[in-house]
């Protein structure tokens, strides 16, 4: 703020030289630390490039020893053969039903509770947060064999809802929700409740609005967790027609017989692809609720 | 056109309670308040009841069910009738820690743990902090790709490594090769297969430590630096003495949930080696796994539950150890 004032015409070029030095150094920081960082920044990334490249390659070439690192005869046969060979659309539609559904049962359940927890006074507040908050510790799999035996005789194995009840409702998004909504004033409560609105309508027509970025955030994070989860789905579709993404490429990768890597690759980008770019488009909100709760 | 009204009102609502005070007259009313605190209970139980009624279901009854299934003799051919087994008190226990295995398990669980979560704390608050404090232009860019391989799936990233070790036509050797070094078989040797996996969990989880890092480093008070700096103190002392303290409450946050996380290591052995070779890479919650699999639903829940116990003692000694000494 000070640079535009100083290096009026009046001021000694030998100020203006310090000044710019002073400059660089303030819009660019250590030069020499941008070395390692751009270093760990291709060690972070390698692996997605490699990716990218193996999927376009034909598969003799993936097998050449040295390997290209750029396909030098790339081709779209592992896309096609992927959307041909796999029952590629139906679990790309599994996948996207399922993230779907369970983001928006944790956007509305866990907005809900966070806000009674935030907001409101009520007898036993104190244990269902509490409760809530100690299962965050519990491992997936002690949950996981109960959870099956539960889900099996529901009947609920052989279709989606299956994939997606035990999830619908998380501690990690009621903790999200109530720390965002605790922050937002008491007076517009207090407000809307002499003004006559129901408890129901306040958080509804008030609360809700004012959450958008908690939400954004939870949805975001809810979303790639749900899109990412396997083994939970692995081992409850009963057949290929409930089968996600990620279970049909780890189905297709541990097969015996199935070492075509060309088309493993394809899999690989298509199951990254989109969580990717939602990601690049909302990260603000993805780093946001990370920031605060510590979680992800 | 409702919510109009609302913040108009709301924004008289605040000039009164601040010429109010902070404690407005109104609240303390105990007449009315018993029947708003009555309202506010009722709307507050509404509001609370799918969420509970789903947890309850599909979280606490599983948690309880487990506890109770480890001290049974639970297989899979109870499956439709999990209430017909018999209590067998802790055998399942004791069977678990007299298998040569799940102590390989929690062995190589242990070193999975010891070494890989200081590398990745370490890891991620270099680069936190070489972003804050060092540089100035890229950030985001920096940030969103040391970020990146937090959101992927597991499965895809399996399939990527698998193929990036592979003994000739991978990545890893061949660029090993260029400097004259001849790369092993990763996957398929016993020294090189659990590093491997350590490795490849802080690559994975290296840019949540960094993001909470990062908002962590914002709350540190520049006049706090700036002061530091004119009593003398280098860049080294500056961090050490004045941002590592203030980090303290950040870094005990991504050590409690990244040392959760790691405890249940699963994810990279269970689609790469499915444990192998030779056990190498066999975790505690992989173990667990395996009995699920194998039908022994009962030792499959004393293992979990062997792995909640060890979650709980590592988060106790990480607040004992971190957290503020005043």
């Amino acid at each position: 703020m000070t640079t535009t004032l100083t290096s009026a015409p009046t001021q000694s070029s030998a100020v203006d030289t310090v000044l710019r030095r002073r400059r660089i150094r303030r819009e660019w920081g250590r030069p020499w630390l941008y070395l390692p960082l751009t270093g760990l920044l291709l060690l972070m990334v390698t692996p997605f490039l490699w990716m990218l490249s193996g999927s376009f390659k034909p598969e003799a070439d993936i097998r050449k020893i040295p390997p290209d690192l750029v396909p030098i005869r790339p081709t779209l046969a592992n896309y096609r053969e992927l959307l041909g060979t796999l029952d590629f659309t139906s679990m790309f539609a599994n996948s996207v039903m399922v993230a779907l559904a369970v983001t928006a049962g944790n956007l509305l359940f866990c907005s809900m509770l966070g806000y009674a927890l935030a907001k409101l006074e009520f007898r036993g507040k104190r244990a269902v947060f509490t409760l809530v908050i100690a299962t965050l510790m519990v491992p997936g799999l002690v949950t996981f064999v109960p959870l099956y035996v539960l889900v099996s005789n529901m009947q609920l194995t052989g279709s989606l809802l299956g994939l997606i009840l035990p999830f619908l409702a998380t501690p990690f998004g009621v903790f999200l929700m109530r720390q965002f909504i605790s922050t937002l004033p008491d007076e517009l409560i207090d407000a809307a409740r002499v003004d006559g609105c129901g408890e129901l309508a306040i958080f509804w027509k008030i609360i809700l609005p004012l959450t958008r970025p908690a939400l954004a955030t939870l949805g975001i994070i809810t979303f790639l967790g749900s899109w990412n989860n396997f083994l939970w789905p692995l081992v409850v579709a009963q057949n290929e027609s409930q089968y996600t993404l990620p279970v049909g490429l780890a189905l297709a990768s541990s097969g015996q017989d199935f070492t075509r890597f060309g088309i493993l690759l394809a899999g690989s980008v298509v199951v990254l692809l989109p969580v990717t770019i939602v990601f690049l488009l909302f990260q603000r909100h993805f780093v946001a609720g990370i920031a605060t709760t510590g979680l992800k | 056109m409702t919510t109009m009204p609302t913040s108009t009102i709301a924004g008289q609502g605040t000039k009164e309670r601040d010429a109010a005070g902070p404690q407005s007259a109104a609240r303390r009313d105990s007449s009315p308040r018993r029947t708003a605190q009555g309202r506010q209970t009722r709307a507050a139980w509404s509001l609370a009841a799918p969420f509970l009624a789903l947890f309850l279901a599909f979280m606490l009854l599983p948690v309880v069910w487990s506890m109770l299934m480890s001290l049974t003799d639970t297989k899979s051919a109870d499956l439709r009738t999990p209430l017909s087994v018999s209590f067998t008190g802790f055998d399942n226990y004791i069977r678990l820690f007299q298998d040569p295995q799940f102590f390989t398990a929690l062995q190589n669980t242990a070193v999975f743990v010891l070494v890989g979560l200081p590398l990745t704390l370490a890891a991620g608050l270099a680069a936190a902090v070489a972003l804050d404090r060092g540089i100035r232009r890229f950030r985001a860019v920096f940030r969103v790709g040391f970020y990146l391989p937090v959101i992927t799936s597991v499965v895809a990233v399996a399939v990527v490594w698998k193929t990036l070790l592979e003994p000739q036509a991978g990545l890893v050797n061949t660029v090993l090769a260029w400097f004259g070094i001849d790369g092993p078989a990763w996957l398929a040797d016993t020294r090189f297969a659990l590093p491997v996996m350590i490795l490849m969990a802080v690559w994975r989880n290296l840019g949540t430590v960094m993001i909470i890092m990062l908002a962590g480093l914002q709350s540190v008070p520049q006049s706090l630096m700036e002061a530091a700096e004119l009593d003398g103190a280098g860049a080294w002392q500056r961090f050490w003495r004045v941002t590592f303290p203030l980090l303290r409450p950040a870094l005990l946050l991504t050590a409690v949930t990244t040392g959760i996380g790691y405890l249940q290591f699963f994810d990279e052995p269970f689609v790469m080696t499915d444990g192998g070779p030779l056990d190498s890479t066999l975790s505690a919650t992989l173990y667990a796994y395996k009995q699920f699999g194998n039908g022994n639903y009962d030792m499959a829940s004393a293992a979990g539950y062997v792995v909640f116990v060890l979650i709980i003692a590592l988060t106790v000694l990480q607040f004992r150890v971190l957290r503020d000494k005043d």
